[in-house]
């Protein structure tokens, strides 16, 4: 990629705040070839139509050599990818298999029943902000409630969350392309390594002792490997992408007063909010991880066989041929089918337990919180162009009530 | 409250099942299941599924029971224009089913403010068939539960309970069973289908015998499945028969299924994937028997269905009977109007305006959904009967904007034909017109895994794809079929089991011997064609 590209712009650290300008300049090329023969796509019915073309693989072993490929365990690893870096069949076996568990038709209560559980966990979080006239709602509010969720469903014990904490964080950065930029690559697979450990271990534990949790459900399922690289992937997709969605919901009516006022006298608004939200400030940017099997023509233009493909959810979410006033954020918006958790065979597998936490924590947040302004704006966001959200939302807070 | 999927849509993504366990079920890995009556305590639950719908195809009517009524209207003449029409034109739906009930909703939604009448033999406001042979058997849903949820109110008067017998033309009238007449400037004709009854009326006026078309059908039908039967015959394996055979053996009962073709769902897909579905029949404990035909039903002495007779010699005790022998379409009442009606539907224009008998297209007379049949470029200009939910919906919707509006602004119906059937825990969807192909390859997946995609070819091109636990894959075909693209699909693509893809027969039966299981047909071109009624074999 020539420096100085949008491409390059979009993953410059600079830009993070606000990338949605770029955006709108790469949709004026629907499908844009970049110098290294990558193909990157911002038109919401062309970021559609590929993302259910059966043409394109998740597999990024199918890349030629000299294409980074994003989600491959190192050779001499031994480790298989997770389920979302590879194709059917190998991908809906594995994926029904982990589902079992986890939604339906074999669990369909499972996630439900974490209701009760998880609405506690908000309020205790809201009943620390008494007495505080400023909190960080990313580490005080958006972080903690994730990571007990995701936990929860895997089983992983509370108390071993700090362990994996920074494992989570420098593998979630190995998914940004430009992350090669500070020795990402290299930190990824360390940390690939050390959470396999842990994970190994817990594994073969709950293999023996089985507890509540899909890890236990799945251990007599699954081959170790193919169970403990489901863990990773769910365990940093836990950790990163709900994060966002609960502080971009946040900042995102921080930003908006009138919306804001409306929400707090009509509660039943969260629901599209929450959904506008996904559209306006989705929690995964783009998916670089694509790669076409075969030619592939689309919107005028070619995309040859082994060319990898990113596919710009963000921008295809602000495509104007698709959302009237993409731009505007509208909670009143109809017919919002928004890409924000993808769509088509990968759709993201936690966007039901994402969809659960954002439902109880956003209505309670704006219910008990008294706010009064965003201490920074822009906030400082974390480095990642992918899985992009603020590393800190500081927020001055009048109060909160019981 | 109520509400409806629309299963064409739908990929079983699930997100409703997770946010709305009570409400929406997964049968299988992807076929959906919805309750379409909710009540309060699930509204909350029923609102996030429905803005959580990736593909937005949950609709939800939390109004209460929609208000009817509607007073008198100023008679007008004939040729009046459009904006007269628009403002207090008098339009009379004849049908009262989804079809009628998404026309008058598009009628009023784009602004037709005359008078309004909804006429249906049923004594029911609109609701949804397709539950009636899934939900409803399984206890899922009541059958009565079924009325359609309403996109917005349509200040109509609905005559229900009662058909229309006739329709004079000149004096632009519709006369109804009661004698009445009903007067209009607009006529939209969606008299839909009725099933197809067993062919010998005293055999079929037995105790035991059903058929599966209407909410009473399926009321009736549930009562006796669930009164305490061992045995359960479904004669025909086309769609309907097969849901209904895998309703009985979910609930436990024992089935034989025959039918008369080489395999179940051979009209409609062929005999290559029509394979598939006989080995999931029998896996799932079917008695099936094809290749027969029943050619007797014999009743006891006080009128109760005891034993079916089979063509090939066969006895079976059983007590009830389901004939699922295909529909025939509701276009007896329109004898002697002129229009070009007949068993294979009603002629029309693509812009849904129906043809009078000499191929003269009428400009007040429109019809829409299962009883219309209309020229597709897609397919040769052929005429197309579409038996499909999403037909209805879409048909309905270009008609009501074509009646109310001048000939430069009028759109053309050129869905691309799409059903989905719910059996033995597997989601079959399929997109184009099957029953054309020349040529069929499995795309992805293996049929032996029943899990796949069939690709069929027509002269050289896909004409249609047909799923099975695979809906997420159509969309892009569906683009293939309506772009022409070139058959066999020759590149690579995930899933693809095989190194060079070698097209086969699809096995069609031969379109000369009437069959059940198509629900497109094919009806040549002319507008006013008549074709040969079904007549049974006795072999």
């Amino acid at each position: 990629m020539t420096s100085g590209s949008i491409v390059a712009q979009i993953t410059d650290y600079a830009n993070r705040a606000d990338p949605y300008p770029l955006y709108a300049e790469l949709r004026k090329t629907p499908v844009r070839r970049e110098d290294d023969g990558t193909y990157v796509v911002s038109t919401y019915y062309e970021v559609r139509s590929l993302a259910n073309d059966p043409r394109l693989s998740n597999d990024t072993s199918n890349r030629p050599a000299g294409h980074g490929r994003p989600g491959q365990p190192a050779a001499e690893s031994g480790l298989p990818p997770s389920f979302i870096f590879t194709d059917p069949p190998v991908h809906d076996r594995l994926r029904d298999t982990i589902n079992r568990p986890f939604g339906p038709p074999h669990s369909p209560r499972f996630l439900d029943g974490l209701r009760g559980e998880l609405a506690k966990v908000v309020t205790e979080l809201l009943d620390a902000f008494e007495g505080k006239d400023q909190v960080d709602i990313v580490e005080d509010f958006a972080y903690p409630l994730p990571v007990t969720a995701i936990c929860k469903v895997l089983g992983v014990p509370r108390e071993d969350e700090p362990l994996f904490h920074s494992w989570a964080d420098a593998l979630a950065s190995s998914v940004d392309p430009h992350s090669g930029d500070d020795g990402g690559p290299e930190k990824a697979q360390q940390a690939r390594q050390e959470l396999g450990a842990y994970l190994t271990d817990l594994i073969e534990t709950k293999r023996r002792h089985p507890g509540p949790g899909i890890l236990s459900a799945l251990a007599p399922d699954m081959k170790p490997a193919d169970l403990e690289a489901t863990a990773v992937l769910l365990l940093v997709a836990g950790h990163e992408t709900t994060v966002n969605a609960i502080t971009n919901t946040t900042l995102t009516l921080l930003r908006h007063p009138d919306i804001l006022e409306r929400f707090q006298k009509d509660p039943e608004l969260a629901v599209p909010i929450i959904e506008e939200v996904l559209r306006y400030e989705p929690p995964v940017q783009f998916v670089p991880w694509i790669t076409a099997l075969a030619d592939i023509d689309v919107a005028g233009t070619t995309i040859p066989k082994g060319s990898p493909v990113w596919l710009m959810l963000a921008a295809a979410n602000r495509d104007p041929r698709r959302f009237t006033d993409p731009d505007r954020f509208d909670p009143d918006r109809k017919d919002n089918e928004h890409l924000g958790f993808y769509t088509g065979i990968h759709y993201c597998f936690g966007a039901p337990l994402a969809r659960i936490e954002l439902h109880l924590a956003v209505p309670e947040l704006f219910r008990r919180v008294k706010f009064s302004r965003l201490l920074e704006d822009p906030p400082p966001y974390r480095a990642n162009a992918v899985l992009r959200g603020p590393r800190h939302l500081p927020v001055a807070i009048e109060g909160v009530t019981p | 409250m109520r509400l409806v999927v629309d299963l064409n849509r739908c990929q079983g993504f699930a997100q409703c099942v997770f946010l709305a366990p009570d409400v929406f079920a997964l049968h299988g890995e992807e076929a959906l299941l919805f309750s379409p009556r909710f009540d309060e305590a699930q509204r909350d639950r029923v609102e996030k599924a429905a803005a959580a719908c990736p593909v937005q195809a949950i609709l939800v009517d939390y109004s209460d029971e929609p208000t009817s009524r509607r007073s008198g209207w100023s008679p007008m003449s004939a040729d009046t224009d459009v904006e007269v029409l628009r403002r207090e034109g008098r339009i009379v739906v004849v049908g009262a089913s989804l079809a009628g009930l998404r026309a008058a909703e598009t009628l009023r939604e784009q602004g037709f403010t005359g008078s309004l009448t909804m006429i249906g033999d049923e004594r029911y406001e609109p609701y949804d068939r397709p539950p009636l042979s899934k939900q409803a058997l399984l206890g899922r849903a009541r059958p009565e539960d079924t009325a359609l949820p309403r996109r917005r109110d349509i200040d109509a008067e609905w005559r229900l309970g009662v058909a229309a017998e006739g329709l004079d033309r000149d004096a632009k009238q519709v006369r109804l069973t009661n004698g009445d007449t009903v007067s209009y400037d607009r006529l939209l004709i969606t008299t839909g289908t009725r099933a197809r009854p067993w062919f010998h009326p005293e055999e079929a006026a037995l105790d035991g015998v059903f058929v599966l078309r209407t909410r009473d059908d399926s009321a009736r039908l549930l009562r006796k499945l669930t009164g305490g039967v061992s045995r359960v015959l479904v004669i025909g394996a086309g769609f309907t028969g097969s849901e209904v055979a895998s309703a009985c053996r979910e609930l436990g009962l024992e089935v034989t299924v025959a039918e008369r073709g080489p395999a179940p769902l051979v009209g409609a897909l062929g005999g290559v994937i029509g394979a598939v579905a006989d080995r999931l029949q029998r896996k799932h404990g079917v008695d099936l028997r094809c290749g027969v035909s029943v050619t007797a039903l014999e009743g006891d002495d006080v009128g109760r269905l005891k034993r079916a007779h089979l063509s090939d010699g066969a006895v079976i005790d059983v007590e009830v009977a389901v004939v699922s022998l295909g529909a025939m379409r509701n276009t007896e009442w329109l004898a002697g109007s002129g229009v070009a009606a007949g068993p294979r539907g009603i002629a029309c224009d693509a812009g849904c305006r129906v043809f009078d008998v000499n191929g003269i297209v009428t400009d007040d007379i429109y019809a829409a959904g299962d009883v219309a049949r209309s020229p597709h470029p897609l397919f040769d200009y052929q005429f197309l009967a579409l038996e499909h939910w999403g037909n209805a919906v879409e048909q309905a919707e270009i008609a009501a904007h074509n009646m109310i509006c001048a000939g430069p602004d009028r759109r053309p119906h050129l869905w691309l034909p799409m059903f989905w059937s719910t059996q033995f825990g597997v989601n079959i969807k399929s997109v184009g017109v099957p029953t054309l192909g020349d040529q069929l390859v499995v795309a992805q997946g293996a049929l032996a895994e029943e899990r796949f995609v069939a690709v069929y070819g027509y002269r050289g091109r896909i004409i249609a794809a047909a799923a099975f636990d695979g809906a997420k894959w159509l969309g892009f075909y569906e683009q293939q079929i309506a772009s022409g693209a070139p058959f066999p699909p020759e590149y690579r693509a995930v899933d693809r089991r095989t190194e060079t893809l070698h097209p086969i027969d699809p096995a069609f039966p031969d379109p000369h011997l009437p069959t059940h299981g198509a629900t497109v047909t094919l009806t040549g071109h002319s507008p006013s064609e008549r074709r040969v009624a079904f007549v049974p074999s006795h072999a």
